[in-house]
């Protein structure tokens, strides 16, 4: 497409409404205050969202 | 439904799309960008002006565009009406273990008033921390994997009695077949080498509260007597940050009012060595001089912009950190349900007071209103889990169109209850904090992954 790069599709899966509840409850980690979900890792899928990822060279 | 942003960096500005209901990004020139602000969104007059410059075949191309993306169903895909979250069988997997209502600083915004929480200064025993395992234990259903954070107060006051329930916890539940993590939050000033060690070995995270540069800090975390103790607790934690290593841990700032400028303390601590860095806005009623104000908030959107510019380029080189509210995970994430249902307070997640009260989160302590019962007599009032439990970002009211209802879950229920006196109205001024956190979180992702 000449205007439009589509960078990331469809990454919310609604059909995989698994809610197996074995992740980490959101307010045990670092807020405290708020509640933000999107930068959690689901168990199930061994995600690590918060570890730095090196690059090749 | 379709949200359009844009980001500069480097001098150039990036435009993106973001596609609500299919979470699709897709970055986009900017006639692109204006004609899906005309087509989908609410373009204003100044944008509708340099709309219609743009020539028609340009906008031909682009509707074009537009139509195959929708027929992918990537592009102003439709709401799905058949997303509610399985219902809760009433399962608690985590604790917020209030060890001890008492602390050794005096913070300015501290919500729990000095670490009470406007209780007398109660210390948990090691039975009340014991019932409180055993309770979550029994109530955790099928459920592997439990959590318990040691909150306050200051967790290192009662630190004999912290690793008295962290022994037993690991015991019992290895005997049921379970994993428990825990998790202890320190303003650090007992932060010594034996409790770091003992910390850096048995917590699965820890959160050191730090506020940034010295001057920030002193000025709102003075000790119970009233001095500056900013050297002793960044030296406490940089020496935990050495013991460390790869394990979790993150250091957590807050910032008020009086200093907006938070990517100055952001880049602090990332000078000093920390590589996990949360800083949070301050939560507190408006009348206070600390408290972020609705008028605050062009200046704080604006800083974030300025963060990300920063993190975009420290992440290049030596200096790579992480920030909370920052990381995102576009190729997977959580499920529905826990998109839907956010930190589970009150349903699957509580809190337990020093003596043994039951309440929804740390947030609710000491408010009868929610109060849910006593680990010590087993009596646990389900009508209000049930109430909880209920909650999801499908109900409130301001968020069926917002953009980053899948990415918040509809904020948090204590600041909705304390602000609005409703559990469904979220808290506004954290509402637009949020949003353009996710905005920044899919623009640092593109330009991370040279997209």
């Amino acid at each position: 497409m000449k205007h439009i790069n589509t960078l990331v599709k469809n990454c919310l899966n609604k059909s995989e409404n698994s809610g197996c509840g074995e992740c980490q409850s959101s307010c045990q980690s670092a807020c405290k205050t708020s509640c933000t979900v999107g930068n959690q890792s689901c168990v199930n899928k061994d995600e690590k969202v918060n570890i730095k990822v090196k690059k090749a060279d | 439904m379709v949200h359009c942003f844009k980001f500069s960096y480097e001098g150039n500005t990036r435009y993106f799309i973001w596609d609500i209901e299919s979470g699709s990004l897709h970055s986009v020139d900017c006639f692109a960008y204006l004609c899906a602000l005309n087509r989908y969104g609410n373009i204003s007059d100044k944008e509708k002006a340099e709309f219609d410059k743009i020539p028609v075949s340009e906008k031909k191309e682009i509707e074009e565009e537009f139509e195959i993306l929708e027929s992918q169903g990537v592009l102003n895909c439709p709401v799905s009406e058949n997303i509610l979250p399985t219902k809760s069988g009433g399962e608690i997997k985590a604790l917020c273990l209030h060890i001890c209502h008492d602390c050794n600083m005096r913070c300015a915004y501290c919500f729990a008033k000095d670490g009470t929480y406007n209780t007398p200064k109660d210390y948990m025993t090691f039975e009340v921390g014991k019932a409180a395992i055993d309770f979550l234990i029994e109530k955790s259903g099928k459920r592997k994997h439990l959590e318990a954070d040691y909150f306050g107060g200051e967790p290192l006051l009662n630190f004999d009695t912290v690793k008295k329930i962290t022994e037993y916890a690991k015991e019992k539940c290895k005997n049921a077949g379970k994993e428990i993590n825990f998790t202890l939050t320190t303003n650090c000033l007992n932060l010594n080498e034996e409790n770091a060690r003992y910390l850096n070995n048995e917590m699965e995270n820890v959160i050191l509260s730090i506020d940034g540069r010295k001057e920030v800090h002193n000025r709102v975390r003075k000790t119970a007597n009233g001095k500056d103790a900013f050297d002793l607790i960044l030296n406490n934690a940089i020496n935990f940050r050495k013991i460390r290593g790869n394990k979790k841990y993150y250091v957590r700032g807050t910032f008020t009012a009086l200093n907006t400028d938070f990517t100055e303390d952001v880049k602090f601590l990332s000078d000093v060595g920390f590589d996990q860095i949360s800083m949070e806005p301050v939560v507190l009623d408006e009348n206070n001089a600390l408290a972020i104000k609705k008028d605050d908030l062009p200046k704080i959107l604006k800083e974030y912009e300025k963060l990300a510019q920063e993190y975009i380029e420290r992440r290049k080189g030596e200096k790579w950190f992480n920030f909370f509210h920052f990381m995102i995970d576009l190729k997977g994430g959580p499920c529905l349900k826990k998109r839907l249902t956010g930190c589970g307070a009150g349903s699957e997640y509580i809190a337990v007071t020093p003596t043994g009260e039951i309440y929804p989160c740390h947030q609710f302590a000491g408010d009868k209103d929610f109060y849910m019962g006593n680990v010590l007599t087993k009596q646990f009032n389900t009508d209000i889990q049930k109430k909880f439990a209920n909650i999801t970002v499908l109900c409130k009211e301001t968020c069926k169109n917002c953009f980053a209802k899948y990415y918040c879950s509809g904020g948090c229920s204590a600041n909705a209850y304390h602000f609005n006196k409703d559990l469904y109205k979220p808290y506004e001024t954290a509402c637009e904090m949020m949003k353009k956190r996710l905005e920044l979180s899919l623009a640092i992702y593109a330009i991370e992954n040279n997209l």
